[in-house]
């Protein structure tokens, strides 16, 4: 189909590129809802990707491109039973995440992510998958993990590891810090920056240009250019699976669902 | 060089062009929380637009508990 709307995002094609547009108030938080979503739009990626050559993924939501994952949905998730059910359902939790985003990794299309404002955690996750990610001016690329006590668990560090040296790695994984798109471009987070609110233009302007490009060869060329790891994105699992249900970790999740004010909890 | 006044001047300028208030109601010792009724994620946006001006990075960390101009100036000085 060439249009569909779904909960939490839309999509449409037009003139062989795809816009996905991501749309769940506040900030397009990665939870079950989204997931969904995201399962019917990789589920009709196969009919898309014969006769579309581009990909964008972008946000409508003002706060930015997505803050991540929906913490009060995770923390219920972990809350309301044992430890090892809490494990065994964050571990299902997670297969159905990676499985769409690797999907959304390996696809024919050449992906373009659009980010603006906050692109955080598994937000940051989602446009990693991505091959082009071109971020607006103002957009700011953070894995706030660390400060509550656990790892990005959607593909974060493999595929950080897989684009960037791994002292900057260590830097963003371990200080917890966000960094501007002007930082994001040096790193080569971004590969473009886009003046503010101009970051949705300058990607159909290069969807546009890839559209006139032959699709096998450029299939091709992704797949040798961009493998997936694999193993590491296994281990991720492992090691965010064993991290999440620890006690501290649950304390300082609670903190931060129960704050309501304008600075949420974050050490 | 600039001096830790005109730095502090330049923020208390661009804070208030972003957030769309006159300067003159503006000091350095204004909660710019409280002043502009913003939260954390709008006050990244302020981070943002000084780091683009001050072509500087300024970690979380270094801003966290800091609530006042001539304090985030003070962060924004020892990196310039």
């Amino acid at each position: 189909m060439n249009e569909h709307k779904g909960n939490s995002l839309s999509w449409y094609v037009a003139d062989g590129v795809v816009e996905l547009a991501l749309d769940r108030a506040p900030a397009n938080e990665i939870g079950v809802a989204m997931l969904e979503d995201l399962e019917q739009f990789t589920a009709s990626l196969p009919a898309l990707e014969s006769h579309a050559s581009a990909l964008i993924i972008y946000s409508k939501q003002k706060a930015g491109f997505s803050a991540g994952g929906d913490l009060r949905e995770l923390y219920s998730l972990a809350q309301k039973t044992d430890v090892a059910s809490a494990r065994k359902r964050m571990r299902e939790f997670l297969g159905r995440i990676h499985a769409v985003f690797n999907r959304l990794d390996t696809s024919s299309l050449t992906t373009i992510a659009g980010v603006h404002g906050v692109c955080f955690g598994g937000g940051f996750e989602l446009a990693l998958t991505c091959d082009l990610i071109i971020a607006d001016k103002m957009a700011r690329f953070c894995f706030p993990e660390l400060r509550l006590g656990f790892i990005p668990g959607f593909g974060g560090i493999p595929r950080l590891k897989r684009d960037l040296g791994n002292a900057l790695v260590r830097d963003l994984i371990l200080t917890g810090r966000s960094i501007n798109a002007t930082k994001a471009l040096s790193c080569g987070i971004a590969s473009q920056v886009a003046a503010e609110g101009e970051a949705l233009r300058l990607a159909r302007g290069a969807a546009a240009q890839v559209a006139k490009y032959d699709r096998a060869t450029a299939a091709a060329a992704k797949r040798f250019i961009k493998p997936i790891p694999t193993e590491d994105l296994q281990r991720e699992i492992d090691i965010f699976c064993e991290l999440f249900t620890r006690p501290a970790v649950m304390e300082g999740l609670r903190k931060f669902v129960e704050d309501a004010g304008p600075h949420p909890y974050l050490p | 060089m600039k001096t830790i006044d005109q730095t502090t001047e330049e923020i208390l300028n661009l804070a208030a062009m972003h957030f769309k208030v006159p300067r003159a109601g503006l000091e350095a010792s204004d909660d710019f929380y409280k002043k502009f009724g913003i939260d954390s994620l709008q006050a990244l946006e302020l981070l943002t637009r000084l780091e683009n001006h001050f072509g500087v990075e300024l970690p979380d960390y270094e801003v966290q508990g800091v609530s006042d101009f001539h304090t985030l100036a003070t962060r924004i000085q020892a990196r310039l």
